[in-house]
């Protein structure tokens, strides 16, 4: 399989405080990968400096064999990566299909955009019931199933997915999850990070597990899972 | 009854605060209803005392409201998109001013109202349009925005730091005292039903009734109007959706120049004059009329701007009065009303926001 994203010796840093210390992991065409950890493993400062938000200080990020660190958030996305953030960052005062519409911001192509459109309307279709709905109005877990939906619309070829499972209610994380499965069964390859490690573990091909800003372990989902050490400190086992 | 059954029947009504926000609802209530027939007193006595008079200075405030609708869109734009007060934006309005005369007069030597004055005229609005918008997208990238991530209070002072540079480019190039130009656009004025009507106003709500709507569908309906408003809701969600977020403020601060520059050639052309410190003046007026709408709000700018155009002209110009003296007072008693009973403007923002 052929290498989508390639992250080398990254170092990000806060003004003095290094949030992610030379970490160096890759994810490949049609995986999903995760990246797993407790609160401030620096899961989300990765995501967000592979999404351009953040500049890093050292180490290189390419993606199709293209370097993209340094460029710009909206450069990216037009490179084919999309996200959907932490803490879903939705539009609040824009309705449910304005979000939507702005997902799909740098796309020209009218008929492509309505089919996809509806593909995500299919994923989750708790949002066609609400498209005329102010999205800041909704559930958290209605606005966390716009975050995806709202990413997927730039038809990205890798999509980062930050926390989607955060403050949802366990059947709504089973929803979530399920739908992950789905997108990459359409094709999109998937980097997603989660402090719950048991739900992500379950869908993942691949795990790097991350602590106070290195790799600590990394290796095949199901083995991670059945790990002593991760079944410990991150499964409550 | 039971003691379960009064628990019950008092749960049943409606809670409507604690008695002090009952007893305060009430007292503002009465005093706005005392102060809202007030006004209707005033207004029909004036009405009846002289119809055609009350309808002229209607006219003109009503026009003064656009104008000043133009320069209040400036601060709504630009606190809607960084959440700064542009304290500059009213001194960039008279560098508009300035521009225009300079563009018709000195450069363009027209002195009076005919074809060759009406051409320079458009020409003008459009330099000065071009000329504000670009002077502000240079504002906002070397003044501004090495700042977007710093306390607020910095760009703030900063601000107000660029106000005065601009008022001492203004004084270097007016004088420090007001200067008459002659005005391209006719001065005779016609009568309707024994209203007397200039046609610089006529001209004036030809010119800015436009522009409001240009403005309005460019933020509603195009690419870069969808642009501003995820970016005025979230910069970093918007670069997520690939929105060049840099390029979307200059844009906006384009806008609002531009709104500035086309004020600034429709005031001098309506009054003949320019001095350096009309931003100061109307700028804090223009600001009045962004808070009074609720400021981060389109409409309620341009609301906001009519209603001071309205209320200052009747004050000025009616004969039952407190005539003009009192004009800026009365601006700014509505100014702290607004601010102490309905802080987030008549149109604020109301959507309530779950996390």
């Amino acid at each position: 399989m052929s290498t989508l994203l390639e992250v080398t010796d990254l170092s990000v840093a806060y003004g003095k405080i290094m949030a992610v210390k030379g970490i160096s992991f890759n994810v490949d065409k049609g995986e999903i990968v995760t990246l797993i950890g407790s609160n401030g493993a620096g899961k989300s400062t990765t995501l967000r400096t592979i999404s351009g938000l953040l500049a890093p200080k050292s180490g290189t990020i390419t993606f199709k064999g293209e370097k993209i660190n340094g460029l710009q958030g909206h450069d990216v996305v037009k490179k084919g990566i999309t996200q959907s953030p932490e803490g879903r960052r939705i539009f609040p005062r824009m309705t449910v299909s304005e979000n939507l519409d702005l997902g799909a911001f740098l796309r020209n192509d009218k008929s492509e955009i309505a089919a996809d459109y509806d593909r995500v309307l299919e994923l989750f279709p708790r949002l066609r019931e609400r498209l005329t709905q102010k999205a800041g109005t909704m559930s958290g877990g209605e606005q966390q199933m716009l975050a995806v939906a709202r990413a997927m619309m730039g038809r990205p070829e890798l999509l980062l997915l930050d926390e989607p499972s955060m403050g949802l209610a366990p059947v709504l994380v089973e929803l979530i999850f399920d739908t992950i499965v789905k997108i990459r069964e359409q094709g999109t390859t998937i980097l997603l990070v989660e402090q719950n490690a048991l739900a992500a573990l379950d869908v993942a091909d691949r795990a790097y597990v991350l602590e106070s800003g290195s790799v600590k372990m990394s290796g095949n989902a199901t083995e991670l899972a059945s790990n002593d050490e991760v079944t410990k400190a991150y499964l409550g086992g | 009854m039971t003691q379960a059954a009064a628990v019950e029947k008092v749960a049943v009504r409606q809670y409507k605060g604690t008695p002090g926000q009952i007893r305060r609802r009430r007292i503002e209530l009465t005093a706005g209803l005392v102060l809202g027939a007030l006004v209707m007193v005033w207004i029909v006595a004036n009405l009846i005392n002289s119809p055609t008079q009350f309808a002229q200075v209607f006219i003109l405030g009503f026009r003064n409201g656009l104008l000043y609708a133009l320069i209040a869109l400036g601060y709504t734009l630009v606190y809607g998109i960084i959440e700064l007060i542009n304290f500059a934006h009213g001194d960039l309005f008279m560098l508009g001013t300035l521009f225009s005369s300079y563009f018709i007069t000195v450069w363009f030597g027209q002195e009076t109202s005919n074809l060759a004055g009406w051409l320079t005229f458009f020409a003008a609005l459009i330099a000065a349009m071009a000329f504000c918008g670009g002077l502000n997208i240079l504002i906002e990238r070397f003044a501004y925005r090495r700042l977007r991530r710093a306390p607020k209070i910095a760009p703030l002072i900063t601000a107000v730091g660029v106000s005065f540079i601009l008022q001492f480019i203004g004084i270097k190039w007016n004088g420090s005292t007001p200067r008459n130009w002659p005005k391209v656009l006719p001065q005779s004025e016609f009568t309707v039903l024994g209203v007397h009507i200039a046609w610089n106003t006529v001209i004036l709500l030809l010119v800015a009734a436009p522009l409001l709507l240009l403005l309005s569908w460019v933020v509603t309906k195009t690419r870069q109007g969808k642009a501003m408003r995820a970016t005025a809701q979230d910069q970093d969600a918007a670069r997520l959706m690939g929105i060049d977020v840099n390029r979307t403020i200059s844009f906006t601060f384009a806008i609002g120049g531009a709104l500035a520059g086309a004020a600034g050639l429709l005031y001098q052309q309506t009054t003949g004059t320019t001095n350096y410190n009309l931003g100061f003046q109307l700028g804090l007026i223009a600001f009045t009329s962004a808070v009074l709408g609720g400021i981060g709000n389109l409409n309620g700018a341009v609301l906001g701007a009519v209603l001071i155009g309205i209320i200052q002209g009747l004050n000025d110009g009616l004969p039952i009065g407190l005539g003009q003296k009192w004009s800026q007072t009365v601006v700014f008693t509505i100014l702290i009303l607004i601010m102490v009973f309905k802080p987030a403007g008549l149109l604020g923002k109301s959507t309530t926001e779950k996390v």
